[in-house]
């Protein structure tokens, strides 16, 4: 079977969705989500059947790693319906003035064409399949990000978004056409050929190089590009934050390695490009964790978390370069991340999972409400424990596993060109991390639960499946990495 | 084995999170352990303690080769047995529910601790070495936060974590330096053995040994309280709860000396020799200075705490000797200092429960009214300043031997030692008058006993046979150990 049908099952899901949805009676729409889980399930399944390595009319190529990638996007879909499944009741409030659920069906189509978009992504390899994939996906968010229509956080963030998103895409165009214009080409692999050449100039293409980069420090928030994520984050219901902080930062780094390798392994721009991650991580990881310290929203402190892992990761990307690939011992850069970004995938949807439940039962986000969780739910506030010992990086978690992998690239990599600094950043971040996200662990042991939220929690049991099967692969895969490693 | 050992008190814990009655099963599981722990150590003595036996190895990951291996020689099965011990002790004189009328996270917080370091007293990967140590952050941090004494209990769990969360990380960052640079030419590996030979026949060259092993010495520097790191020491076992005080003064903080003699002595020889004089003179920042602080100290609890600090600096002393006797002395010291320790801090929490202040101007003249702790409290006291017949004197000893040991001049290592001497006068003055203080003279008028004595008496007389014992035969430890520097 060939791999872009599996974008073509997922694009037919998605309709067949919209279907449901416009033929169904008025009433609860959970079944069209029920429907998508279904559907992105089997599509998942899919994954493991579609002829590898191939390559389709020099747009779409299905090689391991994009595999691994849309793996990582279907699966985060599929929490992403559960979740909003899960969210229903708030959003019905924001939807519709009588409380209807009338207004939620697209809801759960919206991402199941995002979705879409950006497992195209992870099979792109020339700037124009890149563009029109990541453009496909963006639209998607803009709609999502403003659902609830009737909230002004909520607008608030679709607004910044949807400036802020075509911003970036101006930038990411124009270096599309900046490259374009001194390299003749739009195919990476070309482009690295040409690079090799020597016939082009170096300055236009470095500018190319970092006006793309701007476009992608977008989507995957790094900072100084990182400026909309703490208020949309904030501002959007609880699954599209999840959506965007999860699939959409692994498509985001997935198009970044693919875009970045050829020029890291070229000497004629690797030095710029290096001195660009370098720096871009540096700032990165010291706003994201030192940002989080204060943070009291929930939303808002997993926002600026989400930087700081973007920090992490984008710490590795330096390690590409040609001359150190060699000499590294253990897992190479590519994978490293991509293990990172699995891991990330497990820990921070089970804490997105946690936290829409939580949401739901005591509407509000700020970090008072997981006071008591300790008693009020055990079973959460354990399942949350783990998934935030996970993102602090707490050994015998995937978390730590992940960040284990990323250091170790890191400091070898410091050994080998002398940047010590980005390992220094990246253990006084990881040390502020410990301190604000043991912080929530503390609100739900320590903190007692105000009067009226002291009864216990329900949780429907699609949920609780999703929450104790992410548990146990946030431990089982810290402790034996290589059911993820395997895949890569 | 050794993973049967590991892995128990993780059971337990789960078991515990399922079923409640949480003294019960953490007593059941300790107590297992410990019989299981006191069986591995008669074979280690029948074996000598220079192999590592009971291995067990899980691969985990192929390339770098990484295992869940355990395995056990001398050192480690001297550690593993001090935390089976201490264990078994927290257990007991820990109280049946949490201060908040809950049983289950009190206990499996203690079961975790526990886990933790036996995992990474076990573990012969550096990997996992590493990663069973890190895995008792979280249990401590809750304890201190929520079952911890005093108003400021909060910013103490935070400086805790803070310190120990930097301290392993830098270490890590060390410890990948180290490997990375330890590799031959087949597939990388973390196994700590195989390491030692790679140092032993590729060494690192010195410059970057000097650097790798500053960070993996500061990494491990921090956790044990080395000075000027040791200030989340003595706050925060004053305001933890008696279990996660004696677990994590008595042993846990015991990590980071193994770390050292484990893995930065025999792979950094160089790295070693070139920080000879900070290491000298930050020992002695842990002996003198904070003896003095010690000294300074008005509350029994905070007394206790420096002095635990105060006394790595011997065990520091023992690594620096760089020999053979030097490390012996001061991995007995390790196990000698974590028993009493762990004896002090349960005397400790019971007089807490009992008076509601550890106050030593306050208390006074208890010893007419509780003669049983009066009593103990004199043999720890006694056992932690050092006076014959305890094996803290046994081991003091031998570290000060392993300090002259073919010393021809005066070099620096002896006038250290010399100094360092004077440590025992340092601690002999606060016990003695921490001693006068509580169980001498008057007491505060309005001071009461307000409970009914619930400390258990064996476990305390445990630890006070078991200090004796290797006190008077302290070959039964010694002989166990063949340090090669």
């Amino acid at each position: 079977m060939p791999a872009y049908l599996l974008e073509v099952i997922v694009l037919v899901l998605g309709f067949l969705m919209l279907g449901i949805e416009a033929f169904s009676r008025t009433g609860s729409r959970s079944r069209v989500a029920q429907f998508g889980v279904c559907g992105l399930l089997v599509v998942f399944l899919f994954l493991f059947v579609v002829d590898s390595d191939e390559s389709y009319w020099n747009v779409y190529h299905f090689d391991n790693l994009a595999a691994f990638y849309k793996g990582i996007i279907i699966l985060s879909t599929l929490m992403v319906l559960v979740m909003a499944r899960d969210f229903a009741p708030v959003l019905k409030r924001y939807t519709s003035d009588c409380n209807e659920s009338s207004g939620i069906g697209e809801y759960y189509c919206i991402p199941v064409f995002v979705c879409c978009g950006l497992m195209w992504m992870a099979s792109a390899k020339d700037l124009i399949t890149i563009f029109v994939s990541l453009e496909l996906a963006t639209i998607g968010f803009y709609v999502l990000v403003s659902f609830m229509r009737r909230n002004v956080g909520s607008l608030e963030a679709g607004v910044k978004y949807l400036i802020l998103g075509a911003l970036s895409t101006g930038f990411f165009v124009y270096g599309i056409a900046w490259m374009f214009g001194s390299t003749g080409t739009f195919e990476l692999n070309e482009i690295s050929k040409v690079i090799d050449s020597g016939v082009v100039e170096r300055a236009p293409v470095i500018f190319a190089i970092a006006l793309i980069i701007v476009g992608l420090g977008f989507k995957i928030a790094a900072v100084p590009f990182h400026i909309w994520v703490p208020d949309v984050y904030q501002g959007t219901s609880m699954p599209v934050t999840a959506y965007l902080s999860v699939a959409s930062k692994a498509a985001g780094f997935i198009v970044l390695l693919r875009v970045v390798e050829p020029f890291m392994k070229s000497s004629m721009t690797a030095g710029a490009c290096i001195l660009l991650f370098s720096v871009l991580a540096s700032m990165t990881l010291i706003f994201g964790n030192l940002a989080a310290i204060k943070q009291t929203n929930v939303k808002r402190l997993l926002a600026y978390s989400s930087i700081a892992h973007a920090g992490f990761l984008i710490m590795a990307i330096p390690a590409l370069e040609k001359n150190f690939s060699l000499t590294l011992q253990g897992p190479n850069p590519i994978q490293s991340i991509s293990f990172y970004l699995a891991g990330y995938l497990l820990m921070s949807m089970l804490c997105f999972l946690i936290l829409t439940i939580v949401r739901v039962s005591s509407d509000s986000e700020n970090l008072d409400s997981l006071s008591g969780l300790g008693s009020r739910s055990p079973l959460l506030a354990f399942s949350m424990t783990v998934g935030i010992a996970s993102l602090a990086g707490v050994p015998l978690t995937v978390g730590f596993f992940g960040k284990f992998l990323i250091f170790n690239v890191a400091i070898q990599y410091a050994m080998h060109s002398g940047y010590w600094f980005l390992v220094s950043f990246a253990i006084l971040g990881a040390t502020a991390g410990f301190y604000y996200y043991f912080k929530i662990i503390k609100v739900m042991y320590f903190n007692k639960p105000k009067d009226d939220e002291g009864e216990s929690i329900s949780v429907n049991p699609l949920s609780k499946f999703l929450i104790l099967s992410l548990v146990v692969l946030v431990i089982i895969s810290g402790v034996f990495p290589n059911l993820l490693m395997s895949f890569l | 084995m050794i993973n049967i050992i590991v892995f128990i008190p993780i059971i337990a814990a789960l078991l515990i999170g399922f079923l409640g009655s949480g003294k019960k099963i953490s007593l059941l599981a300790s107590g297992t352990n410990l019989i299981l722990g006191v069986f591995i150590f008669f074979e280690l003595i029948k074996t000598g303690g220079k192999e590592i036996i009971y291995e067990s190895s899980f691969l985990i990951l192929e390339t770098p080769k990484l295992a869940l291996s355990f395995g056990v020689d001398g050192m480690s099965g001297i550690l593993i047995l001090l935390t089976l011990i201490v264990t078994f002790c927290a257990v007991q004189v820990s109280p049946e529910k949490g201060p908040d009328g809950k049983e289950k996270l009190f206990h499996i917080s203690s079961m975790l601790i526990s886990a933790g370091a036996l995992g990474a007293f076990g573990a012969t990967d550096m990997f996992f070495m590493f990663a069973f140590h890190e895995l008792a952050l979280i249990p401590t941090f809750l304890m201190i936060a929520i079952y911890g004494h005093g108003r400021d209990k909060v910013a103490i769990a935070w400086k805790i974590t803070i310190y120990l969360g930097l301290g392993s990380l830098v270490l890590l960052g060390g410890l990948i330096a180290l490997y990375s640079n330890l590799q031959g030419s087949g597939n990388p590996t973390f196994n700590i053995a195989e390491l030692t030979d790679l140092a032993q026949s590729h060494p690192i060259s010195d410059s970057l040994q000097k650097w790798i092993f500053l960070s993996v010495f500061l990494g491990f520097g921090i956790l044990v309280s080395l000075f000027p790191f040791h200030s989340w020491a003595a706050p925060a076992y004053a305001a933890a709860p008696t279990p996660t005080a004696m677990l994590h003064a008595g042993v846990l903080k015991k990590f980071g000396l193994y770390g050292i003699i484990r893995i930065a002595m025999p792979m950094l020889p160089e790295g070693l020799a070139s920080w000879h004089g900070l290491i000298l003179v930050l020992l002695l920042g842990n002996i003198l200075y904070v003896g003095f602080v010690t000294i300074a100290q008005s509350q029994l609890d905070k007394m206790l705490g420096n002095s635990s600090v105060m006394h790595m600096g011997y065990a520091f002393l023992g690594i620096a000797c760089v020999n053979e006797i030097g490390t012996n002395g001061a991995v007995f010291m390790m196990f000698a200092h974590g028993v009493s320790i762990a004896l002090l801090f349960a005397l400790c929490g019971s007089l807490r429960e009992r008076l509601n202040t550890l106050s030593l101007n306050r208390i006074g003249g208890l010893s007419g009214k509780v003669p049983f702790l009066a009593v103990t409290f004199g043999f720890a006291a006694f056992a932690s300043i050092g006076l014959p017949g305890f094996a803290n004197f046994a081991s003091e000893v031998t570290i000060l031997f392993g300090a002259f040991k073919e010393a021809q001049q005066i070099s620096s290592l002896q006038i250290t030692a010399i100094l360092a001497i004077w440590g025992v006068v340092i601690s002999a003055v606060y016990m003695l008058r921490a001693y006068r203080g509580v169980f001498q003279g008057e007491s505060d008028r309005s001071l009461t006993l307000v409970r009914k004595d619930s400390l258990p008496k064996s476990p305390i007389v445990i630890l006070i046979i078991i200090l004796m014992i290797t006190g008077f035969f302290p070959n039964i430890i010694l002989s166990l150990l063949h340090f090669k520097p």
